[in-house]
Parts: structure tokens; sequence; C-alpha cells
């Protein structure tokens, strides 16, 4: 694949785009001009709002996180989700990243929190959080996902479910800390410790084991999100912050961190976030999260408006690293052709792709799939299932596909798809 | 003049002398965590029979009369289900230490009350659950030492991440 360079709106384009799309889009263009009816908006005169203390969307925009309220799983241990279908570029909202909590969102006064760091160390530290923005900051752009996320489909999902229902447990966030290298080395590890228990301050003391070279390599004690502190639901006032890992094991509200020589086998790692293959045989410590894209617009839920030229537009990200290519199909997957990546692409971070669709009205299958820079390429489902069985109910990266009608209305096509 | 700076490289020692030392009664209150070894189990101990008056009392409404009913989390039963399309992963099932399940207790359960247990009370209670799934009798005596040697049956059903594990396409 040859390399591409941004152009001046930072759209990573092949050519294609640019010879089959020229004429059609200048007759879309041209088309939505002269069909234009709207009812003129008044000539403004009235004063408008004031300045404000703290920012808040349009009254007029209403989009919000999904959950299941009709579910016997009390909502302080269950989780919402993003609208991807809704949102732009890479960043979520953090008022619209998602939620999992296991016992409810804790409501924490920073100025009592403390880190605790003890263990196999030379120096067990008490940090507190303004002694924790004291010390070297960095920020970094990168998603973060539910190993949950998708679960609905191991078994075929539904097909009026939509992207956000299936796949909106992933959002993507500037996160601003410091680094766990620089407070472990504060404290002096021993050289055996190889293991280091994660504990949160919420009341179930959410905990997860992470292997030291994980910590010692780019994890993070995030106190910052998108410009601003953390919100409550993403572990106000710190959390654990391990790029491109499974949510779960970013302990949220973090008050603790124990170098050990083994994994504590708590009851996250143990019964729960373990994924359970055809044999009867769990994998553990399944931390990252692999490649995986989607077009999120249009997708489950959405009608198109007839024939014609459409953005297909979507995201895709790699827990182990860059994405290098997305590829669109429009035909259940007998061809796949290379999607505009806009930039920046960033390691570890969702990356938006884009692809102008010509429908001519027919039926038609339509999915993404993306390589990261470790050559791995999205699977279907259906692989994934061969090598899994369908009971392992976590880390679900397969293909996604969209089943459009020729009335234009668009389903889940994951129940027919065998791309 | 480059060449003159000297060269400041970070030392594994202490370098920013920001944190204080923790108290011994305050790592007392949050170092709760019981690994297999059991090492850190507190004192005391609980029956199965002791386990029933807390378990109705404390458990039962969410977990059921028998650990098998819910309405939340299925606790009990389930044994031989993993490798069938319908799989169970219970107590007796699936988890691999009984550790686990006191330091879980202690730790997280009741979900709407954690921490008001006793810590004989979560012995009978890991006592009671233990007995519900077949691997302890009734009068066994739960404590410090006879926790950790409890075999659990899916203790070896565990496996390293082998991912990736789809064969990589050609480009």
């Amino acid at each position: 694949m040859p390399a591409m360079k941004p152009d001046r709106l930072g759209r990573l384009r092949s050519r294609r785009w640019f010879l089959q799309f020229g004429a059609a889009w200048s007759a879309a263009v041209a088309a939505c001009t002269s069909k234009s009816n709207a009812p003129a908006a008044a000539e403004p005169r009235a004063l408008g709002a004031p300045v404000s203390a703290y920012g808040s969307r349009s009254k007029f925009e209403k989009t919000a996180r999904a959950f299941n309220q009709n579910t016997k799983v009390p909502l302080e241990e269950a989780s919402s989700r993003t609208p991807l279908h809704d949102t732009y570029g890479i960043i979520t909202p953090s008022s619209l990243h998602f939620e999992r909590h296991h016992s409810g969102v804790p409501e924490i006064d920073p100025s009592l929190h403390t880190l605790t760091i003890h263990g196999l160390v030379d120096r067990p530290l008490v940090f507190t959080v303004d002694e924790l923005k004291r010390l070297p900051s960095v920020s970094r752009i990168h998603f973060l996902e539910c190993s949950g996320n998708g679960s609905s489909e191991w078994r075929g999902g539904s097909g009026d479910s939509d992207v956000q229902r299936i796949h909106g447990l992933t959002s993507c966030s500037e996160w601003t800390g410091v680094p766990v290298a620089t407070l472990l080395r504060e404290c002096g590890v021993h050289q055996d410790a190889t293991w280091v228990l994660a504990e949160g301050a919420d009341a179930s003391k959410h905990d997860r084991s992470i292997p030291m070279k994980k910590l010692m390599d780019d994890a993070m004690v995030a106190y910052g999100q998108n410009g601003e502190p953390l919100r409550p639901e993403q572990g106000y006032p710190i959390r654990l912050f391990l790029p491109g890992w499974e949510g779960n094991a970013n302990v949220k509200w973090l008050r603790r961190l124990k170098v050990m020589n083994a994994p504590v086998m708590s009851r996250e790692e143990t019964s729960k976030y373990t994924d359970l293959m055809a044999d009867g045989t769990a994998r553990q410590f399944t931390f990252d999260m692999e490649p995986k894209s989607l077009i999120t617009r249009p997708s489950g839920g959405d009608t198109l408006n007839g024939p014609g030229p459409y953005e297909l537009t979507g995201i895709a990200w790699s827990g182990r690293g860059t994405i290098v290519s997305v590829e669109i199909t429009t035909n259940g997957g007998e061809t796949w052709t290379r999607a505009d990546l806009q930039t920046p692409v960033l390691r570890i971070a969702h990356t938006r792709f884009r692809y102008m669709w010509k429908w001519d009205g027919r039926e038609a299958l339509i999915a993404s799939r993306c390589t990261d820079d470790t050559g791995y390429t999205q699977p279907t489902i259906t692989e994934l299932v061969k090598v899994r069985g369908v009971n392992s109910n976590y880390h679900n990266n397969g293909i996604q596909a969209w089943k459009v009608a020729s009335d234009g209305k668009i389903t889940n096509g994951n129940s027919t798809a065998l791309l | 003049m480059l060449g003159l700076r000297p060269i400041i490289i970070a030392a594994q020692s202490s370098s920013y002398g920001v944190g204080r030392a923790p108290k011994a009664e305050e790592l007392k209150t949050i170092d709760i965590d019981i690994a297999p070894d059991g090492k850190a189990l507190p004192p005391g101990s609980g029956t199965a029979a002791a386990g029933k008056l807390v378990y109705a009392s404390r458990c039962e409404t969410c977990h059921g009369a028998t650990g098998t009913e819910g309405p939340q989390e299925v606790i009990a039963g389930g044994k031989g289900s993993l490798a069938t399309s319908h799989p169970q992963k219970t107590v007796g099932s699936y988890w691999p230490y009984a550790t686990t399940l006191w330091d879980y207790i202690r730790r997280a359960m009741p979900f709407d009350h954690p921490g008001t247990l006793s810590d004989d009370q979560i012995y009978a209670t890991t006592a009671y659950v233990l007995f519900l799934n077949g691997i302890v009798g009734e009068q066994d005596v739960i404590d410090q030492t006879s926790l950790p040697k409890v075999q659990m049956p899916n203790r070896n059903g565990f496996v390293t991440d082998p991912r990736p594990d789809i064969p990589k396409k050609k480009p």
C-alpha cells in the first residue's frame, strides 16, 4: 500500500476519491442547494444570553448515553454507552464517555483522597492529589474500551440493534496525569516485584493485578480528562490509565497500589474478566484490546434517502499500536477499498475514517476492517468464533456489518453476514 | 558550551521527595487483599452451619435460597457446564481459589452494605457458599489455615492469554 500524505485539511486520501466521486459530488451539492426550502431564521434583534461560569450544550441537542433501565442488574453496577453515531472526530465529550461501574460512583473530596503505594518497595509512600499534580505530567490521547464491548454479537446479535447499543463501550479522551513509573521509582521497587495490585475507593474496592512491565512502560495515574479534572464517573479525582488495555483494569478512584511478586487473583481477574473458550478452559489476563473498526454513520437505525452519494464514516483503533489502514466493503466482503484517514492518526487512539459511497439503491452489506502497525488485520466474527467459540463474552473485535435494504433502511447485518 | 554541561542521570533512588510514609494503622485499614496463599487472612473461623444464618439474612435476597435462584449472580451449581452452549460460571464450577471468595465477601458484600460483616461471619458465609457447591462439609471449620487448602474444582481451568490468535492475512 502506498504511503499517503495528509492534504491541507489533514485527510489521508487516496486518488480514487477524486476519480470516482468528483462528478457525483458536484451533482449532489447542486441538488442540495436547489432543494433547500427550510424556513429562514428571523433577523436577530433580541439580546442573547450573558456570559456564564460553566458552559452547556444547546438545548436543541439531545444525544445522550444509553443504558438499559429494565434490567435486574442494579444501575450501580451497570454500564452506559457512548452515542458513537452522533459524535464527531476522535474525542468523546467527557459527559458522553461510556460508564461501567461495579458499585456506583463514589463522591470523593479530593482534599481527603490519597494514593498509597506499598508492598515490595523500599519506601512505602502516601501521595495527596495535590502532590501528584506537582510531579512531571504527561498528556496523551487514548481510547478506553470495555472488554465486554460488542459482546451481544458472539451469538449473532439482534437485527434492530444499533452502533451505540452494540459498541458504545468505547470512548476516546485526552488523559493527563503522572507516569506510574515516576511514582514507583519514588518508592524504590524491589527487584523481585512483578505485579502490582491496583485498588479503587468505590464501595466494592474494585481491584485488578497489573504486570509491573506495563506500569513501568506507559501507565499513568490520571487526574485530567479533556482539559479538566476527571469526571466522577471516570474516577475522580484519580484513576489508573493503562493505554490499550481493557477498561476494568484502568482502576477508577484509585486509592492503593500494592507491589507484589504474583497476581492477587481477585474476583474480577478470576471469575469475571476471563474469557471462556469452547473447551471449557478460560483465558486469564487478556488485557489488550485488539484492532477494531466500525462504520458509525450511516449505521443501524438510519435510513438512506434514496440512491446517490453517501459519506460512510467511523472510527478505528488498536490497543497495540497505530492504525495504518481502514478498508471498506459495500458488497458483503467481495471487494475492499481503502478509506481516507483523518489526521492526526494517533497510537492507541480512535482514528476517524471516511469513504464516499455511491449507493445504487440495491440491497447492500457494508462494513469496515482495519489494520494496525503490528500487521494485524481485524478479523470477522466468524473467524473469532472458529478459534474461541461463542462463550468468551469479552474481546469481540470482529467486523461489524450493516445491512442496507433496498428501501434504504439499515439494520445490524451481523446475523446474516459471513464476510 | 554544551560539552561542559554535567550530565544528570535520574537515579533509582528517591528523586522528588514528595509523599509521606503511611502510618501502620492506615495500612492496616486499606491493606485488605487476600492472595491464594491466605497469609493475610485474619484470625477467626466459621462453619457452613453457622453461615447458613448469615446467608439467610444478608445474601439470600440476591442470590437465592440455595445460591442457584438469583435474581443476582448465580453462585452455586453449574458443575460440568463450562464446555456446553450454556455455561454457568459459579463459585463451584468456575472460581479457581477459595481465598478469592473470602476476599470478595469482605471487600464488596453485601452489595449495598459492604464492610458490615465480622471476620467470623465472613468465614462462616464463605464456608456456607462452599458447602452449597459441595466443596466442604456442613461442620468443616474454615479459618486462616484451612481456607487456603480448600481445593476448588476449576483450579486448573485457566490458561494465559495466547492472543493474537487469528492467523495473519496476507497484505
